[in-house]
């Protein structure tokens, strides 16, 4: 009796353990242009089509991958031509005539006409677009086409960022029913297959317009936890992490010579959010006070190390506005208690529950302590946000993440939910959209932007960092990855 | 009997609709708008309010779930609110990699806890009695996701003889690398589960051990191994399988938690997914199912525990 049960028991562990006898990686990687590349990353899409909610997902493995705009937005943010070989402005600005580069063909072997382009416009401005473009583009009075080589756009007012959009709206196959899970575009990969929760794979397309792909295709494989994505790039079942999300897991491949941890620049910028409507943040000398009073770089290195910048406004180094404003209310703990008069205050701070807010609501607290204000940290779900901050504007102050580039134009829009009101500044973001060229409109935003940050209209405590952690056998991949994008062709494994 | 099964089937059924209820009901009693996180900041009122009513949470709560019931009925669990496609096929497309995860991790666990169940009872004596289970109680201490990243610590960062995650792009078709990724999961599940079924086994063995028919069985001449063999494991059993079926509802729901440390594209990111974005029709399907695949169990279970227990089927 005894011998069989501890029989029957070691043959159990036997049979658990003896499973664990295989390898792990295959031995099959090829080099060169026959290498599949493995991309790991957080974000998978929702669905394929980014005008019906696919997310930021979507743009990371679609765009500039398998479809493509009339322009393409590059990795260091120069808008350059793409489908469209040549554009013309009328003199008010109002009408572009764009020329289609000629024999471009879709992935199903259909020639592309203009009618596919203004069938890819009209899907972004439909009624029922959940595009995070719609809102930013300029009213379109009609999209013409006189023949299959040529766009027509009229619009409402003039729009001289309406080229930069431009890049990202896709032009799709006009005849395509279902493009949630089907894609058919121009780009240098075709989709393959896309299994939902795990992996989406795009392959090489041989009879791309422009130069081909390095690599044979790409597999984007979809995490939801950031060990788990860390741990298949350590035991090399993906290539390379699209945006490293945890800073602590970065030791570990710092200290590796077979990572490359690539410091890129990103467009999200973290930001204490006053609401410039309700006391006490109606007062500029409060909000020049608190700026003052919070050591935004000792945030930054507590939470990132080395990695991520401070900026002082709103706009990130990757806009052709930038311009470093750290100098407008520096961190001077005197001044603010200056600017405050030996007044104490106290406010709530509405902080959305996950990383890193909480830390840095904790941070601020005990910053601003030292000045003689007083925090209240109200912690809510990103959904509360949405409702309480977003669309009731019911709070004083609020952390967010602000992701988009360009985005400085938020400030001219008294109803946006900070509630900053300047008719000088609304008026300078409402010219810049409406100049003739690009240097006006820099030198107009440059204005709009040194004036939010001496008003502190918010406190923009940093810019993030974007990490991308590669094996060093890769060459030739994006590190920016503004707005999430994510070009796979360039990519190369030896 | 079949007065029993009629009652049991009934009591199922009921119970199904109340689990559907509340399910409703609950979800919908967590703040939020699921047109919001669709949206993002940027979105006008008005592309809220449209969203809201394409999406139909702009309808009073009732109708939204006589909706969703009538749905159901014919089997449509809906359309995704963030991906607007059909929950239904994204279950079924989730399931060749829950379910062998799940049914393997349990089979491991009956296999490892009943011999070390038994050992620990009638070795209570010995050294290694106790041992036992002193280590199957600091099992059920022990956290899954905690086993599970240590056992990828160990077998595939160290000791590379093992993928720390994923599933293959070409799922069961590629049989070998499919086997592979499941089997620090199931590892992991049935670890957890087998310690704390390790320790039901040993009391219902000690039980059994200490009743007077199995004194009986060796006073009439049977060794301890026969009398144990022979009358003492029907016993043991009863009590022992109505655990299973609650044991194996549980390595279901092991398994949810665990898929996410192994990034496996099962039920469990589905939900987990549904839930951060509140997307309803999926996290009521996924529920649904769930819950209808632990009542089932429990109604198998109930049945078995009849037929191997005759004196169940006498009414009182």
């Amino acid at each position: 009796m005894r011998k069989t049960l501890v029989a029957a028991a070691a043959l159990s562990l036997t049979l658990a353990l003896a499973a664990c006898g295989g390898g792990g990686s295959d031995g099959t990687a090829k080099a060169g242009d026959a290498a599949t590349i493995q991309i790991g990353s957080m974000y998978e899409p929702q669905n394929l089509d980014n005008t019906a909610g696919g997310g930021q997902g979507v743009t990371e493995a679609l765009n500039g991958n398998v479809y493509e705009g009339l322009f393409k937005l590059t990795d260091d943010g120069k808008v350059e031509p793409l489908l469209a070989q040549d554009q013309k402005v009328s003199d008010d600005g109002l009408t572009y005539t764009f020329t289609l580069r000629p024999d471009v063909e879709f992935h199903s072997g259909k020639t592309l006409t203009s009618k596919d382009v203004k069938a890819s416009i009209e899907a972004v401005t439909a009624e029922s677009s959940k595009s995070a473009r719609k809102s930013s583009l300029p009213e379109i009075r009609s999209i013409e086409t006189p023949d299959d080589a040529t766009v027509v756009v009229r619009l409402a007012t003039r729009s001289i960022s309406f080229v930069y959009n431009l890049s990202y709206i896709w032009v799709f196959n006009g005849d395509a029913t279902d493009r949630t899970t089907k894609a058919d575009g121009t780009g240098p990969y075709k989709l393959g297959d896309w299994k939902r929760g795990s992996t989406l794979t795009l392959t090489r397309n041989d009879a791309y317009w422009g130069t081909k792909a390095k690599n044979a295709g790409v597999v984007f494989h979809y995490f939801t936890d950031a060990t788990a994505l860390n741990n298949a790039l350590l035991t090399n079942a993906v290539d390379v992490v699209t945006s490293e999300q945890s800073p602590d897991a970065l030791s570990q491949f710092e200290g590796n010579n077979a990572y490359k941890v690539n410091n890129g620049q990103s467009t999200t910028k973290l930001l204490l959010a006053f609401n410039d409507k309700v006391a006490p943040f109606n007062d500029v000398t409060v909000r020049q006070a608190i700026s003052a009073a919070i050591d935004d770089k000792k945030l930054l290195t507590s939470i990132w190390g080395e990695y991520g910048t401070t900026i002082g406004s709103m706009v990130p180094p990757s806009d052709p506005w930038y311009e470093d404003l750290t100098s407008v209310n520096a961190y001077d703990p005197e001044k603010a208690k200056q600017l405050l008069g030996g007044k104490t205050l106290t406010f709530t701070l509405d902080t959305p529950s996950y990383d890193p807010h909480p830390t840095a609501a904790t941070f601020i607290k005990s910053e601003l302590a030292k000045v003689g204000v007083t925090v209240n940290i109200n912690t809510i779900t990103a959904d509360e946000w949405y409702t309480k901050v977003y669309q009731k504007h019911d709070f004083q102050a609020t952390m967010q993440e602000h992701v988009n580039d360009r985005d400085v134009v938020w400030y001219g829009d008294p109803d946006f939910y900070w509630g900053y009101d300047n008719k000088q500044v609304t008026g300078w973001i409402d010219q810049a959209e409406q100049a003739k060229t690009a240097d006006e409109q820099t030198a107009l935003l440059k204005q709009a932007n040194r004036k939010i940050a001496e008003d502190a209209a918010s406190d923009w405590l940093y810019l993030y960092p974007q990490i991308v952690v590669a094996s060093t056998k890769l060459s030739g991949y994006p590190v920016n990855g503004l707005n999430s994008q994510f070009y796979a062709y360039g990519i190369t494994k030896s | 009997m079949i007065a029993y099964l009629l009652r049991r089937t009934a009591i199922l059924l009921g119970s199904l609709v109340l689990a559907a209820v509340v399910l409703f009901v609950l979800l919908r009693l967590l703040p939020g708008d699921p047109a919001n996180a669709l949206l993002g900041v940027g979105a006008t009122p008005e592309q809220i309010e449209a969203a809201r009513r394409e999406l139909g949470t702009d309808a009073p709560l009732a109708t939204q779930f006589l909706r969703w019931l009538a749905d159901v009925a014919t089997l449509d669990l809906g359309k995704s609110l963030v991906s607007s496609l059909p929950v239904g096929p994204e279950i079924v497309a989730r399931l060749p990699v829950t379910v062998p995860l799940t049914l393997s991790a349990f089979v491991v666990a009956v296999l490892v806890a009943v011999p070390v169940g038994v050992l620990a009872a009638t070795r209570a004596d010995r050294w290694y009695g106790p041992v036992l289970n002193a280590i199957a109680q600091l099992g059920i201490a022990v956290p899954a996701f905690w086993v599970g990243l240590l056992l990828i610590t160990v077998f595939a960062l160290r000791l590379r003889v093992l993928p720390a995650g994923g599933f293959p792009p070409d799922g069961w078709g590629d049989f070998g690398a499919a086997a592979q990724s499941l089997v620090l999961p199931v590892v992991t599940v049935a670890l957890v589960m087998s310690a704390s079924l390790i320790r039901y086994v040993r009391s219902a063995t000690l039980d059994v051990l200490g009743s007077d028919f199995l004194r009986t069985a060796r006073a009439l001449g049977a060794s301890p191994a026969q009398a144990l063999w022979r009358h003492g494991l029907r016993n043991a059993a009863v009590p022992v399988l109505a655990v299973l079926a609650m044991e194996l509802a549980t390595t279901f729901l092991g398994a949810v938690v665990v898929e996410s440390v192994f990034a496996l594209p099962g039920l469990g990111g589905l939900l987990t997914r549904g839930i951060s974005q509140h997307d309803y029709p999926v996290v009521q399907g996924v529920m649904l199912v769930s819950t209808a695949t632990v009542l089932v169990v429990g109604f198998l279970g109930d049945l078995a525990q009849r037929l191997a227990d005759p004196r169940l089927r006498v009414r009182p």
